[in-house]
């Protein structure tokens, strides 16, 4: 617990999600439970069957509901239980990740990773990895804050109205 | 070339090949023109072809109302014709189903289209009328074709996040872009979905971004860049950029560019077992 001890008060706690296939990273994360290793406690882990079902909307519904950094995690290219669908998922990520970039999103905040059933260790590390990288960033505001009641009416564009009018 | 255009119609037409013709005719000024739609021969002088037929016609070809109408011919340029290869490959057409009168061209729009300035396709990659003399399809490498993006891709990470959300705040969710895309062809959008709601179909920030970058995604490999949803956009996004950047990253990831053969397979279709995986830790 010595972790826990020497965190500073109103230190920022984000939240990350992780969307993991059933058959390897979820496993690792058992794995690491079961050999009662450490981790930072910042992750809601969403179990599914395999990285090929996720659609990248998960990810930016994710980001709406408030998270602030998101891990996909599968199986190791060629483990895939269903043969070919981490495969796949890797060429969604390929182009996905590159349009969120494009926008102005942080990739830090959407990592990626293979971790098989075996890699206990190998999920904690890329959990402290991806809380101590998102936790550097900052809760990711200009998501959370984005405007949910339509469009403002504003003077500029009541004038404009106006003049078609 | 208007009168070889008007020919070829009507003889189609008149002998039963197809039952309408989908072509451009005169718009309401000279500077503009309007899809017709020819059923009879006699109608055929309403074709025509001028440097101001910039829009994609084979939007039409997933539409009831002219599907309806029967077998088609339809008038297409060589970035056109890049669609129906798509559309092919998808499995939405059937390519007994569809008469193609492709047309050479050299640059629609004025000032010249952005789509027109790094062409490829001057004559159409498949066809089964060529109308127009034969042009030479030269190669434009890479980095000229995607030059239009280094100056949005340079800018920083909060740049680039205000740039976008000061022009996805004018989006009015009309659904225009969709609508008017030749590849947005299902028939039930994530959009009118609403168990779970995906996408928010209010006109704010948060599900405008998600609607945009969703629609941008959903043609990831698939595009072939004729611009149509920028042009119809009533609030000028300038959403080929995203378009665009997705193309860019399917040719430069998977080596693929959607609509050049009927043979390849499609790239978000398919995998390869040495695809990038830099970023995957």
């Amino acid at each position: 617990m010595s972790k826990a001890e020497a965190k500073p008060e109103n230190q920022f706690e984000p939240k990350i999600i992780a969307f993991l296939c059933n058959w390897c990273t979820y496993a690792g994360a058992d794995l690491a439970g079961t050999g009662r290793k450490e981790y930072q406690a910042n992750v809601r882990i969403i179990k599914l069957p395999c990285t090929g079902g996720i659609d990248p909307l998960f990810l930016i519904k994710a980001f709406e509901r408030g998270a602030d950094g998101i891990l996909v995690s599968g199986c190791h290219p060629g483990d895939c239980h269903y043969n070919s669908g981490n495969y796949h998922a890797r060429r969604r990520w390929n182009v996905f990740r590159p349009l969120l970039e494009f926008c102005g999103i942080n990739p830090d905040r959407i990592q990626f990773s293979w971790i098989s059933a075996a890699e206990g260790g190998k999920w904690v590390e890329t959990i402290n990895g991806i809380v101590d990288a998102v936790r550097e960033l900052g809760p990711f505001e200009s998501y959370q804050k984005l405007n949910t009641i339509g469009p403002e009416t504003t003077g500029e564009a009541t004038a404009a109205s106006g003049e078609t009018g | 070339m208007i009168e070889e255009l008007r020919k070829k119609a009507e003889e189609l037409l008149k002998n039963d090949t197809v039952k309408v013709v989908f072509g451009y005719g005169e718009g309401s000024v000279p500077e503009r023109t309007r899809p017709v739609f020819i059923t009879k021969p006699e109608d055929v002088n309403k074709l025509t072809w001028n440097k101001y037929c910039v829009y994609n016609l084979t939007t039409y070809l997933k539409r009831q109302e002219t599907r309806k109408l029967g077998k088609p011919a339809i008038i297409v340029k060589g970035c056109d014709a890049r669609t129906i290869i798509v559309l092919l490959k998808e499995c939405q057409i059937k390519r007994e189903d569809v008469y193609i009168l492709g047309v050479t061209c050299d640059g629609v729009g004025d000032p010249l289209a952005t789509k027109c300035e790094s062409c490829d396709v001057h004559t159409p990659r498949i066809y089964d009328d060529l109308v127009g003399e034969k042009k030479e399809n030269k190669e434009v490498p890479f980095e000229e074709r995607y030059a239009e993006l280094d100056e949005y891709e340079k800018l920083g990470e909060k740049e680039k996040w205000e740039f976008w959300q000061k022009q996805f705040s004018k989006c009015i969710k009309c659904y225009a872009c969709s609508n008017m895309c030749p590849l947005c062809f299902c028939d039930r959008c994530i959009v009118e979905k609403n168990q779970p709601q995906w996408i928010d179909s209010s006109a704010h920030a948060r599900g405008n971004l998600s609607w945009n970058v969703t629609r941008a995604y959903h043609l990831a490999g698939r595009c072939i860049n004729c611009e149509e949803c920028q042009r119809v956009c009533p609030v000028d996004i300038p959403l080929n950029l995203l378009n665009k950047k997705l193309a860019k990253e399917a040719e430069k990831n998977f080596d693929y560019r959607p609509g050049y053969s009927v043979d390849d397979e499609l790239a978000m279709s398919t995998y390869k077992e040495e695809d990038s995986q830099e970023f995957f830790k």
